[in-house]
């Protein structure tokens, strides 16, 4: 780990009129580093990852990004183009439904290849020798590559997604509930499948899941959030097995099974 | 004639479609919106056309209208008198003689000149709807040059069918900055939107869009490094004129399948004709 963190988060609070979506969530990522996010339904885990991917505009707070070119800036104060940038080379984000983060009419090679177009890819060979690269990856047959995700199962149109994603080799990946909505063994092979990913290409994650077992195998860091607060936060196995918060004690014994 | 405004529209009106082109032509590949009239046809008729013809024509000029490249099928034939009758202009089937050419499909083979307006009827003007039909979300990619997706497109068309199959309506960048839809001319006119010395205006009707090249503007087909643009057309000569340079239509000719390639630019076929070409089927 090295001392400038790759990601700043700062007094982030995002209220939906009267009511809180999250309040004063302050953290640090540091390169590398998975950070979990845990917490009942409601309790403001998406609205979080959204302000700090820039799909929701926070009402007040900064979200300090370690940018390659220029160092750490707040993401927020960047203009809309700069962000939008951001959003399809250093960052990617992978949403709980498919559907929402591919395009549904268009080829699995072309879901692929498409964030390398947006950055420049004008070479067809390469763009559907990385697209089949990166499904091989994800353990998706090389055969599939001209169908449309639409044909996929969910789990495969989930492992398209992260593909597609990871393709341009971003730098900070989040993902809301990767594996939500999936059945069991479906899931625990996607899991496998994005562990060994974040390992293998040193990946910095920020994974929002009401899950524990989630976190328990993906994330280095948890933060336990409740009613728009952080109510622990911590090294994800201090945190689980020796939760400090009333709150996160009643999660842990309810929960998790290990 | 006397019952309408020349050319049919009130000056008012002129004047904002004017002020569309004039800020078209200031962003050469700019979608600019206008407020479209009613038009006495229906839309899918060259109404977005008409209306930028009516705002730029004046007495002087002399008026050509061809669909798919022919001066005489109906459509041509009633945009034609439509302006006879409301603007009193002369008309004319001779592309060298016009000084608005109002098309559907076509570039005219006959190279264009400064002081001509070339006036395209569009159906769909925007380029990314294919892939994206969000309109909030298309202008964003316009203002921030995002336009991945267009290549996306092209690639879609690669892997289904092992080459660029896109045939008309190819888009194209402008001056390397818009990307920009072309109208549906076959690609094989593509390369005569570039550097032309002509006006170019765009006008669509039921979107209420027109859109414009100035003359001379630099315009590039879209395509991949290892799949370059090819402005291809049927590998024949003109079965009238012997001409081997010009888009050709494929025409039924008997009963018994026999066909034939000729000219879809019937002026440019005729002229050739008359200073004595002939190709192989002329009688
Ligand atoms: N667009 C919105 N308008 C109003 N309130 C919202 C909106 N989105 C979320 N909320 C509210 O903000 C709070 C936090 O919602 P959020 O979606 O962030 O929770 P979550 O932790 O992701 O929940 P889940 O596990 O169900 O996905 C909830 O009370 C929710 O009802
Ligand atoms: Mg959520």
């Amino acid at each position: 780990m090295t001392d400038t963190a790759l990601l700043s988060v700062r007094g982030v609070t995002k209220r939906y009129g009267a009511h809180i979506g999250c309040a004063d969530v302050s953290f640090d990522l540091y390169p590398g580093e998975v950070m979990g996010i845990v917490g009942e339904s409601g309790s403001g885990k998406s609205t979080l990852l959204n302000c700090m991917a820039g799909h929701l505009e926070p009402d007040a707070g900064a979200v300090v990004f370690d940018t390659a070119v220029d160092g750490p800036r707040d993401t927020l104060l960047m203009s809309e183009p700069e962000r939008r940038m951001l959003s399809r080379t250093d960052w990617a984000f992978v949403h709980q439904h498919a559907r929402d983060g591919l395009r549904m009419g268009v080829s699995a090679g072309g879901n692929v290849g498409e964030r390398l177009m947006a950055v420049g890819a004008r070479h067809y060979g390469d763009i559907r020798g990385s697209a089949i690269d990166w499904l091989g990856r994800v353990e998706i047959n090389e055969a599939r590559v001209d169908d449309r995700p639409t044909t996929f199962s969910g789990g495969m149109q989930q492992r398209l997604q992260i593909a597609r994603n990871l393709v341009t080799g971003p730098r900070l990946v989040f993902m809301d509930e990767p594996t939500g909505g999936l059945d069991v063994s479906v899931q625990a092979r996607l899991l496998d499948m994005i562990r060994s990913l974040v390992r293998d290409m040193g990946l910095s994650a920020i994974i929002v899941t009401h899950d524990l077992a989630v976190v328990r195998l993906l994330a280095d860091r948890l933060m336990v959030m409740k009613s728009g607060h952080v109510v622990e936060a911590g090294l994800t196995d201090q945190v689980l097995d020796d939760p400090k918060h009333a709150y996160t004690q009643l999660l842990v014994s309810s929960i998790l099974q290990v | 004639m006397t019952d309408y405004n020349f050319a049919y529209l009130d000056e008012q009106t002129k004047r904002m479609i004017r002020r569309a082109i004039l800020k078209g032509l200031a962003v050469p590949g700019y979608q600019v919106p206008f407020a479209s009239r009613e038009m006495p046809m229906p839309y899918g008729w060259g109404t977005g056309g008409v209306q930028v013809s009516a705002a730029v024509m004046t007495t002087d000029d002399q008026f050509k209208v061809i669909d798919q490249g022919a001066d005489d099928t109906t459509n041509a034939v009633s945009i034609r008198s439509f302006f006879e009758r409301t603007a009193g202009v002369a008309t004319t089937t001779q592309t060298a003689e016009a000084t608005v050419i109002q098309t559907r499909h076509r570039i005219p083979e006959r190279d264009l000149t400064e002081g001509q307006i070339l006036v395209y009827q569009v159906p769909i003007p925007e380029p990314l709807r294919f892939l994206e039909p969000r309109e909030s979300e298309t202008r964003k990619m316009h203002s921030l040059e995002e336009y991945g997706l267009m290549h996306v497109k092209l690639y879609e068309d690669i892997s289904r069918h092992g080459h660029i199959a896109t045939s008309y309506a190819y888009p194209v960048k402008v001056e390397g900055r818009y990307v920009m839809d072309p109208s549906p001319i076959p690609k094989f006119d593509n390369p005569k939107l570039s550097d032309c010395p002509a006006i170019q205006l765009f006008g669509a009707g039921r979107e209420q869009r027109i859109y414009a090249l100035p003359p001379y503007t630099q315009v590039v087909s879209l395509d991949f490094e290892d799949h370059p643009f090819v402005a291809s057309k049927a590998d024949h000569p003109c079965g009238l004129c012997g001409a081997e340079d010009s888009y050709l239509d494929e025409v039924i000719i008997d009963d018994a399948g026999g066909r034939m390639f000729v000219c879809s630019d019937t002026d440019y076929c005729t002229a050739r004709q008359a200073d004595g070409f002939k190709g192989k089927d002329a009688a």
